[in-house]
């Protein structure tokens, strides 16, 4: 076992002796590195956000605003992590401080240091706007000066400078493991093997779910096989009918590569969640751990993407329809690992829309993806109605469906449609949301749709 | 007037570089330990058994506290004394503690608590107001506010309408969680650091649990991450376990609530249920209110009473009605206590007014601003139309000025003409725009805590440390009091430290509460700045050789104004007074004038005078899912002449954004079992930037006259009040569901959810459709 390092503000740290499932916010603090806060270790509120090194598809290198709450220190084995001490030269701020201090972006400022790691790492790759802080919760400023310092440091430019350097010499993260358990293979085959090894172990991709329950002290001696230095989960394919994403792939990157291609998409990831976790999420997480809600699944079933898997038996392919089985089970065996999901390029129309509490940041209270086609008499050719939030697992409505199919898009049929919408779900009542709401959603998302794409 | 006026929050470079330090981020004395609470499972319950013995054996830890571990008294409550501080024979709400594990850290703490066994015999509960109207369990006796003949005046009116509502609490969601240090110093004194926004209380109620007198604890309040009302009392009993943890143990000791547990444990803004019944006339004016309100104010007491009573006191709003008639009464439920929480149950209040006024306006057929502009109180014609409910005449409204000029600048008219055009081409989106006013009342309604002091120290190289009973929050206060400071001595504040809240420093002083925090402690600051410079002045005058009366304070120098070529260094006065034996030390106090309030009567003047303004919201409202977008906000609010401009701006942007989450995303769940299911950011909502909206403009009142209040330098509270501009939003969404169907009455649920907002939609839609039915069979085909 080589000596486990990583890099803190460009100082080599040793990890050697470290519980790899401690959150890098709790080692930072228990280190005397109190910049970096802890405001609720859930991953929502971005006060522990600090910018590690990562790289694009095309390779090159970026700082990424990431919670460190939910970041395992296994996985900050062999990286480059920044944090808001750091980016002040002295007494020099950085540009991205020095606005916050002009624009007064703090007042009780606990959050203060979230916000500027996360405009830091927005600053240094050119991608300022609302989304670069979404993830970070303020309750003071009321956001007001925040977006005014967004808006005065997209007009500036990095310098080269010490910070700017660290992108150059830092070299792609090593596959040291921390401790006995906690592994980072580079190699899909070392992963599968790994497992096999240790069948009881974890996989564990960007760590935004696992994290949390590890945030809380849970699943601490558990055995895990990371998937994040696994080039051949990072892939992206674009074919003339379909694209291969890989399941490695961080969300941001899908969002920026794929915007153009797959609006349904896009849309989705724009709501799906804030900067710092869509930098480490994945696909392959968002269908491993496949909850009900999570808002990635209704594309698959819109779309008839497949999911690819990988394990000791070799390949295989599953259909997305076959995927879900229960509530968080599917079709995968606890050996395999989800490699890359394939989603053909829908030539129907599609759209994607998500209802929660509050718009932005917020999981789902119903999430719903359709796609669909009429011919010259507007009866439907094809029709996929898939929904979040409904039931145990993420379901197409398919009574809906097979109605729909062949009829003509009349008045009666619309009527007829939202009322089997309507029942075609016993969705639950809980605290985001009572069954009757949702299932009123149902009915008339699809409504909206047909307003907005068959009028 | 110092060289460099303060422009922005004395820490801003502490907190971009993560060089501010906060309650738990202070170096750690050597063997410190940290605690975990053992909470209930049950809402409401029996303590059978606590067995700690297994705990109590793990390796790491020091004790487990229980109720018997107490040598004082095991109560925190900071009016009653019915708040034990660790439940003994009772468990009364989720998540109580019944035992708190000390042990060298936390997870280690966590651990052992999990392996104490409670037995409990589960007894019934009751989780909201209408369990407890339906069993009668209340706190205390109603209050009331009351004027002229009710009842008469409602038989007698042409119109009359009955209504309820339902009104949401809502979580501080500070971002610092509660924390506290304690350790026993040399002289066997207890130090507790909390982050408190009341460090006297917090140190008289350790003081209360420990048995020891006050002079036997020392308690300060470095910066919080954010209060908000959140830790005027509830500070306190994490402070008391601190404590009493480090009394048992000897050991310095440690508290900071994860936020799942802060959640669980601590109290919020109080949910109210109003009933009431107005009538009014042809042209909607008041003639008689009738208002029941009751507090959801949790197991204990704690500030429920002044914080109904401010719900009472602030129904009026900026509205005048003759005859109105006010009950209050606190709900006793097996909930977390509910506390203090920005606006103090003004909001509340305020909601309920609001609401009336806009059932006279559609039932009139009246648009809401006209109802609401009709009912001002005014100080032309009838002086009556200008006194409050409780006897206070209002001096210095701005309203009628201000709320013109905000319909003017926000383009309101010609704004509602283009949002019914749209709304006539569109089925299934509907705008709305609103105005809604804001009065707000400024001073404790209970007299004795508008009391503040300073004490201000200059040493003998001319630098100043400056003390004062308040604490800083984020809300800029200190910055204030440096501002008023430099301004007073005539130094920059470059020369002035701004030292912690300390109670050995200023003792008995009230909590940083009710927005009066600048105007107490500068009014305080200022007095022993002034005392100073007199004492200064008498030197200078000596070595001037002219009267003291003829010195002046400027630009770090001090001079005669009748010679001002010739000057001194403030450093060279002050060395001068020291050589001749002059004290460079003194305090400063303050308390506000020609206050009274009688708590039984419901009058007095409890306020001495009002901080007002105006916002104008406009909303978009999706009619297939009740999902609404926040399209632009104007706010006109009045600060009098601001101390410190971004710090007053960042009150009135901020405060606003934290009522609109109290009225829109921010809702609070509970099981059956009186289990907190929004315990998490993941499951309640606070407002991100994404519900801010691009347009949003501020701007400051400027009024003609001077304020008759002799506020500090002409400066207005700001902490609380605006964030009842938000009401503006509330009332603009009802506006745009009011265009999808009949609105006569429009039955808003409060927070407006997009759920919420879905059913008012689908219960004007079902009325509309109705009244076409009805329509159908009168008219004959």
């Amino acid at each position: 076992m080589t000596n486990p390092a990583f890099r803190l503000n460009g100082k080599p740290i040793s990890l050697a002796g470290d519980d790899p499932g401690e959150s890098l916010l709790r080692w930072l603090n228990r280190h005397g590195s109190h910049g970096t806060k802890e405001g609720c270790a859930d991953g929502d509120c971005g006060a522990c956000t600090v910018a590690m090194i990562g790289s694009d598809v095309e390779g090159s290198r970026r700082f990424r605003a990431v919670n460190s709450c939910l970041l395992p220190i296994g996985s900050v084995s062999g990286r480059d992590i920044v944090t808001v001490e750091y980016l002040a030269d002295g007494d020099s701020l950085h540009p991205v401080q020095q606005a916050m201090v002009e624009c007064s972006g703090s007042q009780c400022g606990y959050c203060t240091p979230g916000f500027v790691m996360s405009l830091f790492a927005g600053y240094s790759n050119g991608e300022l706007d609302d989304h670069t802080t979404e993830g970070n919760l303020c309750r003071c400023t009321g956001y007001l000066p925040i977006r005014r310092v967004t808006e005065r440091l997209r007009s500036g430019k990095p310098a080269p400078g010490r910070l700017e350097s660290m992108l150059d010499s830092a070299g792609p993260a090593a596959s040291e493991s921390v401790g006995a358990r906690f592994f980072n293979p580079a190699e899909l085959a070392t992963a599968i093997e790994l497992k096999q090894r240790y069948p009881q172990a974890q996989w564990i991709a960007g760590a935004t779910d696992l994290g949390v329950e590890l945030s809380h002290g849970k699943r601490r001696d558990a055995i895990f096989i990371a998937l994040d230095r696994i080039d051949q989960l990072k892939g992206i394919v674009i074919d003339d009918d379909t694209v291969t994403i890989g399941a490695g792939v961080p969300l941001s990157v899908v969002e920026s590569e794929l915007g153009a291609k797959i609006p349904a998409l896009c849309e989705m990831l724009r709501w799906f969640a804030a900067r710092q976790i869509k930098n480490r999420a994945t696909f392959g997480g968002n269908l491993g751990t496949a909850s009900p809600i999570g808002d990635l699944l209704p594309i698959l079933l819109a779309f008839d993407g497949t999911i690819h898997l990988h394990g000791p038996r070799g390949e295989r392919v599953v259909a997305a329809n076959d995927f879900f089985i229960d509530y968080r089970e599917t079709a995968r065996s606890d050996d395999e690992l989800i490699v890359a999901v394939r989603l053909p390029l829908s030539t129907h129309r599609n759209a994607t829309y998500k209802v929660a509490k509050r718009q932005s940041d917020d999981i789902s209270i119903v999430a719903a993806v359709f796609a669909m086609s009429v011919d010259s008499e507007r009866r439907v050719e094809h029709v996929r109605l898939a929904f979040g939030g409904v039931a145990a697992k993420p379901l197409r409505a398919l009574s809906t469906e097979a109605y729909l199919l062949g009829r003509e898009l009349d008045q009666a049929t619309l009527e007829r449609a939202a009322e089997m919408l309507g029942e075609e779900f016993n969705p639950m009542s809980d605290h985001r949301a009572s069954a009757d709401y949702r299932r009123a959603l149902c009915a008339n998302l699809f409504a909206r749709f047909v307003a907005e794409h068959f009028a | 007037m110092s060289r460099r006026p303060i422009e922005r929050h004395e820490s801003a470079l502490g907190h971009v570089s993560g060089r501010a330090i906060y309650t738990d981020e202070q170096h750690a004395p050597s063997g410190m330990l940290s605690v975990w609470p053992v909470q209930s499972p049950h809402a409401h319950a029996r303590i059978l058994r606590v067995d700690a013995r297994r705990a109590r054996g793990m390796p790491g830890v020091h004790a487990v506290l229980t109720a018997a571990d107490i040598p004082g008294e095991n109560d925190t409550g900071p009016i009653v004394h019915d708040e034990p501080l660790i439940a003994a024979d009772h468990v009364q709400f989720h998540g109580q503690a019944v035992a708190w594990v000390v042990a060298d850290d936390e997870a280690l703490a966590m651990a052992a608590a999990a392996t104490v066994e409670v037995d409990y015999e589960a007894l019934p509960v009751c989780l909201n107001i209408a369990d407890a109207i339906a069993c009668a369990s209340f706190h205390l006796p109603p209050a009331r506010v009351e004027r002229g003949e009710v009842e008469a005046s409602l038989s007698s009116a042409v119109h009359r309408l009955r209504g309820e509502l339902d009104i949401g609490g809502q979580d501080h969601f500070y971002l610092e969680t509660q924390a506290s240090w304690a350790q026993i110093d040399s002289e066997g004194l207890v130090q507790v650091t909390s982050s408190t926004q009341h460090p006297t209380e917090t140190q008289v109620i350790v003081a209360r649990v420990l048995g020891l007198p006050s002079n036997r604890v020392v308690c300060r309040s470095l910066r919080m991450g954010g209060g908000f009302g959140g830790k005027e009392t509830q500070a306190n009993p994490y402070a008391a376990v601190a404590a009493l943890a480090a009394h048992v143990t000897r050991r310095p000791v440690r508290i900071k609530l994860s936020r799942g547990i802060d959640m669980q444990m601590t109290g919020k803004r109080h949910p109210f249920f109003a009933r009431y019944e107005v009538g009014f006339d042809d042209h909607g004016m008041l003639e008689a209110m009738k208002i029941a309100l009751f507090a959801d104010g949790g197991w204990s007491i704690d500030l429920s009473p002044p914080v109904l009573m401010r719900a009472m006191v602030h129904v009026d709003n900026a509205y005048y009605c003759p005859n109105i008639e006010i009950e209050g009464l606190i709900a006793k439920t097996n909930l977390p206590s509910n506390t203090a929480f920005r606006g103090f149950g003004g909001p509340q209040g305020m909601l309920v007014g609001e609401e009336i006024i806009d059932r006279i306006a559609r039932h009139l057929g009246l648009a809401p601003e006209i109802v609401r502009e009709r009912n001002f109180y005014s100080e032309g014609g009838s002086p009556a139309r200008n006194i409050t409910p409780y006897g206070q005449t209002i001096r210095d409204n701005p309203i009628p000025e201000l709320w013109q000029q905000l319909k003017s600048s926000s383009d309101f008219d010609a704004r509602r003409v283009a949002i019914a055009t749209f709304n006539a081409s569109h089925a299934h989106a509907k705008r709305g725009i609103a105005i809604t006013p804001v009065k707000f009342g400024i001073s404790f309604n209970k007299v004795e805590y508008n009391q503040a002091g300073a004490l201000v120290h200059i040493y003998t190289d001319g630098s100043v440390q400056l003390n004062h009973g308040g604490t800083e929050m984020g809300q800029g206060l200190h910055s204030k009091m440096l501002a008023v400071a430099s301004r007073t001595l005539g130094i920059s504040v470059d020369h002035i430290q701004i030292m912690v809240t300390s109670t050995d420093k200023v003792p008995n002083t009230s909590a940083t509460a009710a927005s009066s925090g600048s105007d107490l402690n500068g009014h305080a600051v200022k007095a022993a700045c002034e005392t100073l410079l007199s004492r200064l002045a008498s030197v200078a005058a000596e070595r001037l050789e002219c009267s003291a009366e003829e010195i002046v304070f400027a630009d770090d120098q001090v001079h005669d104004s009748n010679s001002p070529g010739r000057k001194l260094d403030f450093a060279e006065v002050v060395q001068a007074a020291y050589s001749a034996r002059v004290s460079l030390s003194a305090t400063g106090y303050y308390r506000t004038p020609g206050l009274s309030w009688n708590p039984n009567t419901g009058k007095g003047q409890p306020f001495y005078y009002f901080a007002c303004g105006a916002a104008v919201s406009e909303v978009e409202v999706c009619g297939y899912t009740g999902v609404h977008r926040l399209m632009r906000v104007d706010i006109l609010h009045d600060v009098g002449d601001s101390l410190i401009e971004a710090i007053d701006r960042g009150q009135i942007e901020g405060g606003f954004v934290q009522g609109l989450g109290w009225l829109t995303c921010e809702e609070l769940r509970w099981s059956d079992a009186g289990k907190l299911l929004t315990d998490a950011p993941s499951t309640y909502k606070i407002p991100t930037n994404g519900e801010v909206p691009e347009d949003f403009r501020v701007d400051l009142f400027k009024r003609r006259q001077a304020p008759e209040a002799q506020v500090i330098f002409g400066s207005k509270a700001v902490g609380e009040p605006p964030l009842m501009l938000a009401m503006s939003v509330r009332e603009a969404l009802r506006e745009a569901v009011a265009a999808f169907g009949n609105a006569r009455e429009v039955a808003l649920a409060s927070p407006a959810t997009p759920e919420s907002i879905f059913n008012a939609i689908e219960s004007v839609r079902a009325r509309e459709s109705r009244m076409r039915s009805m329509n159908d069979q009168v008219v004959p085909s």
